[in-house]
Order: structure tokens, then sequence, then C-alpha cells
């Protein structure tokens, strides 16, 4: 009994060392960021009194709550977008039957092995030719519609019953009301799935800011605060650097906290990174 | 309803490939017009040192992030693996920096990482230990980037193998140890092959991962020192937009989706038949 004890507490510490070391630098970032300048470099965490001057510098150096309205929209847009589109698209691949049906699908599984390097820079050149550069159109455009939020849509669709479909259908329903009256509420979980990994995808997006995006009160948050960390209006102080990337971190922190299970649990049944 | 994918796909995926494939027989920089040159840009990359550096790094890289990826998430995901209070919370605490941007968590090392000031240099001197030039030398930059890479994404691959053990029957292990099977024994000739598939996912996921590394040597190094974690999408970010040799960047944006897929080929192979 003894034995299998003191092998639980040593699986529990062996837990523990495994979570500290993903957690702490977060932690010692925090106090990084509270911290006066010169006292960053110290091992102990507790600084010896509480500043606020790194965010302080941050809010006055960059435009960063414009950055962060930014990116609330453009990943907004983006997320509902994807949602209404590609649930319509699976739709149709699930429940419609009209020609050149297997052709999309091949199309789709196409598109989905294109690698970006291929389409970044005709994207750029196309956006900079419709004078979309900087404006959020360039930000939002291309991302609008997902081949894989409509393979996740159609694999979800497929498991609910026709019968739905057919009764509303009898009832006189147009085929864009069956999907948002009777299918939406009956797809909660694949909802949530496209909709978390898209969100998260967008939010996090930086290469594709950083080529469209010149003009500063255009950038997004992830954007703004990776030129402020390279540039040099943060006059190579720690503190300020790491107020910045504190800040962009927060929102998703406080949004995994409440809803990690719905991250995990999307993340790992769809196979992608985010 | 499939109208607007079909719309979408004749924007943004057809136009761009059919463009793309133009540009590598041309020479452009954007404002003037664009001129022929045939196969100069590819004959160019056969003979540009840079783009074979960038690709020799990036081997560099896979071959320290691909195994201590899957040594990690395995040695992780079998500790999770138990009927233990907790369990949610460390499972959460591992995946926490698979949801942070990138930039956040490159930012975060690069402070960790510094020479002078940094906290891990500062705890090997703690330990009476000598400081590593993690992100100024050539040897060490890349490695230093594989190890921040590994530590963002293994809770992700994790979670991976965690769902492959939690699918493998019990029975197996039961009928195992009757035979007098160690624990050891067990994982290698059952777990293992089990989880072979995941592997697979784990190394491809990885491997195109590590092909397309931008932000952080953007962030830490810039590349340097000396080109030693010059990846290839960084690589292509600076001929397309700090130069503007928009055909040259589009080849080389063909060359690499080339050796992607290539490679993850090969690798598909070798594991599939290994086991």
């Amino acid at each position: 009994m003894n034995k299998i004890l003191l092998g639980k507490i040593v699986h529990y510490l062996l837990l523990l060392i495994g979570a500290l070391s993903f957690l702490y630098p977060f932690i010692w970032m925090v106090s990084a960021t509270l911290k006066p300048e010169n006292e960053i470099a110290n091992l102990s965490l507790i600084p010896s009194h509480i500043t606020f001057d790194s965010y302080r510098a941050v809010f006055d150096k960059i435009p960063i709550v414009r950055s962060f309205l930014n990116s609330l929209f453009v990943s907004s847009a983006i997320t509902a977008s994807v949602l209404v589109f590609s649930s319509m698209v699976g739709y149709a691949m699930t429940f419609l039957s009209f020609r050149g049906k297997n052709l999309i699908f091949y199309i789709m599984l196409f598109t989905m092995m294109i690698p970006f390097q291929i389409t970044l820079i005709p994207t750029y050149i196309l956006i900079v030719k419709l004078g979309l550069a900087d404006s959020y159109l360039a930000l939002i455009l291309p991302f609008m519609v997902s081949a894989f939020g409509i393979f996740l849509f159609k694999q979800y669709f497929s498991s609910i019953p026709r019968d739905l479909i057919d009764a509303a259908r009898i009832d006189g329903s147009s085929e864009v009301m069956i999907l948002f009256r009777v299918i939406w509420p009956n797809a909660f979980p694949a909802l949530v799935t496209v909709g978390i990994i898209t969100f998260l995808t967008t939010w996090n997006e930086v290469l594709w800011p950083l080529i469209v995006i010149r003009e500063q009160s255009m950038m997004t948050m992830p954007q703004m605060v990776t030129l402020f960390a390279i540039g040099g209006s943060a006059e190579s102080q720690q503190g300020v650097i790491l107020a910045s990337a504190m800040l962009l971190a927060i929102p998703v922190i406080i949004i995994y906290i409440f809803f990690q299970r719905y991250f995990i649990e999307s993340m790992a049944s769809s196979g992608v990174k985010g | 309803m499939s109208s607007p994918y079909l719309i979408f796909f004749l924007i943004f995926s057809v136009y761009p490939i059919l463009f793309s494939l133009t540009l590598v027989f041309h020479r452009w920089n954007i404002i003037s017009p664009m001129k022929f040159v045939g196969l100069e840009n590819i004959s160019y990359l056969i003979h540009d040192p840079l783009f074979w550096k960038s690709i020799t790094n990036t081997f560099y890289f896979l071959l320290i992030h691909i195994p201590l990826q899957v040594v990690l998430a395995l040695v992780l995901a079998n500790a999770l693996n138990r009927k233990m209070r907790g369990m949610t919370f460390f499972r959460a605490s591992f995946f926490l920096p698979v949801v942070i941007s990138g930039v956040v968590v490159t930012i975060l090392w690069k402070s960790l990482y510094s020479t002078e000031t940094g906290l891990l240099n500062n705890l090997l001197i703690h330990l009476g230990l000598f400081k590593i030039p993690w992100l100024t030398s050539v040897h060490w930059a890349m490695p230093s980037i594989a190890i921040m890479a590994t530590w963002k994404n293994v809770g992700l691959y994790t979670v991976f193998f965690l769902a492959g053990l939690q699918g493998i029957p019990r029975h197996l292990y039961d009928a195992a140890e009757l035979d007098g099977a160690s624990a050891f024994q067990q994982f290698i000739h059952i777990t293992v092959p089990i989880l072979n598939p995941v592997v697979l996912m784990v190394v491809i996921l990885s491997t195109i991962n590590g092909f397309n590394l931008f932000i952080e040597p953007y962030v830490t190094t810039g590349g340097g020192p000396v080109n030693s974690t010059l990846s290839v999408v960084l690589y292509i970010y600076r001929q397309a937009f700090s130069f503007y040799k928009m055909g040259y960047a589009a080849t080389l944006g063909f060359s690499l989706a080339m050796i992607i897929f290539i490679v993850t080929l090969i690798q598909k192979r070798v594991l599939e038949k290994d086991m």
C-alpha cells in the first residue's frame, strides 16, 4: 500500500515539474513586467516594489489599444465569415445533390494541400492591384472561406438525421433557413471547433499583416508588438518589450482559462496547429 | 450554396497558383513591367548559396526538433494517462504555450536566452556552471530556436499521443503482464507500434512547421549570426518585400513547396515500413 502511495507522490512530482516548465516562464514574464528595469535580471520573482512603468511606456510609445481593436475586428469578421460560408458549403455538400459535387470535393482536397508559400506573393500582388493594401479588407478577404472548415462541417453534418431536414422542407423552409434554424442549433460542437480554431489562427497570424499593412494605425496587435520588439522605439528596454508581449497574451490567456477544455478538444480533434 | 466557395477558390487559389507559375519565369519588381527571363530564376536558385544555407539550416532544426518533440510528447502523454486527480490542470498547463501567439513566446524566450541578463544563464551561473551564448553563437542559435519551438508545440502533440494511448485496449497490457512482460517491454511492444500512425502525424506536422519557420528567427536573431538561423520563409520574405524580387521569391516558394512535399513523402514511406 505504501509503495502505491509513494508511486503516486513521485508521479505527481514529475507532473508538477512538467507543469512548472511550461508555466514558470509566463510567471517570470508577469513579474519582469512589474519590476523596475534594473531588477529584471534578478532570479527573485518578487520586485522590490511593484511598478507599472513598463506598461505605461507601451501605451505612450505605440497605439496598442488601436491595434487591439483592429485585431479584434479582423479576427471576429473572419470567424463569422468562415462559420457562415463554410457551413453553407458544408451543408450543400452533405444534403444537396447537384452536378459537379464530387469535383468540388476534390478541388477542396487539393486546396488544402497547396502550401501558402506558393500563394503568398500572388495574393499580395492581387491585394495591391485591387488597391486594398493598408485596409481591413486586405486582412480579411483572403481568409473568408476555409476548406478546412468546410471539411469539418461536412463531417459533422453527416451525423445529423436527414429526417430533420425533410420535415423542415415539408414545412416550406428554404435551404438557408434550414441551415441556420435547424442545422446550426444541432451542430454546436462543430461551430465551437471551427470558431475557436479560426479565431485563434487569425488572432495569432503575423506574417500576412507584416506583408500587406505598413501604416501604423491599421496594424494588428501581434504585428505591432513584433515591430515594437525588433524596432528601435522600445530602446531595447526588456521590461517594456515584455509588457507589450504580455498585453498581447492576456486576452487569449483569459479566454483560455475559462474554455481550456474546448480549446484542447477542438485542436486535438482537428489535427491542426493554431 | 457552394458558390461562395467556388468564387473564393477561383480568386484565392487558382489565380495565385497560375500567377505564381508565371512569375517563376519573369523578373519583376511590381513597379516596372514584367520581363520574361526564361529559366534564369531557376538557375540562379541552383547556384544561390543563401537558399541552400536556409535549407540546411531547416534540416539542422528538424534534426533536433523532431526527436525532442516526439520523445517529450510521449513522456508527457504517458504521465497524463492515469486516472488521478488534477490531470485536467496538468494537461491545460502543458497546452498553454500552444494557444499563446508565437510572437509572445518568441519575445519571452529571447529574454530568457539573453547571454548577459537572461534567466537561463543566471541559473547556470548560480549552479556553478558557465554561460551559454544561446542566440549569439553560430553553433547554438539554431538549437536554441529548436528548443523554443519544441516548448511551444509539445503540448499539442502530447494531446494527440494521449488520445492514441487512451484508445489502446486495456486487455493487451493485462495479457502481456500475465506473460511476464516488464513495463518497458510493454511500452516498446504494445504502445509504440499502436501509436505509430500518431508518430507519423507528429513527424509530418513538425516538418511542415519547421519549413515554415519565420517569426522565431525574425524576432530573435534576424536570421543571424552569419545566417545560421536564416529560414526559407524568412529568405522569401526578404527577397519579396525588402528587395522586391517577386519572380525570384515565387521561384523560392515553389521550390520550398516541392521540398516539403518530397520530404514528407519520404518520411511517410520510411515510418510506415519501419514498424
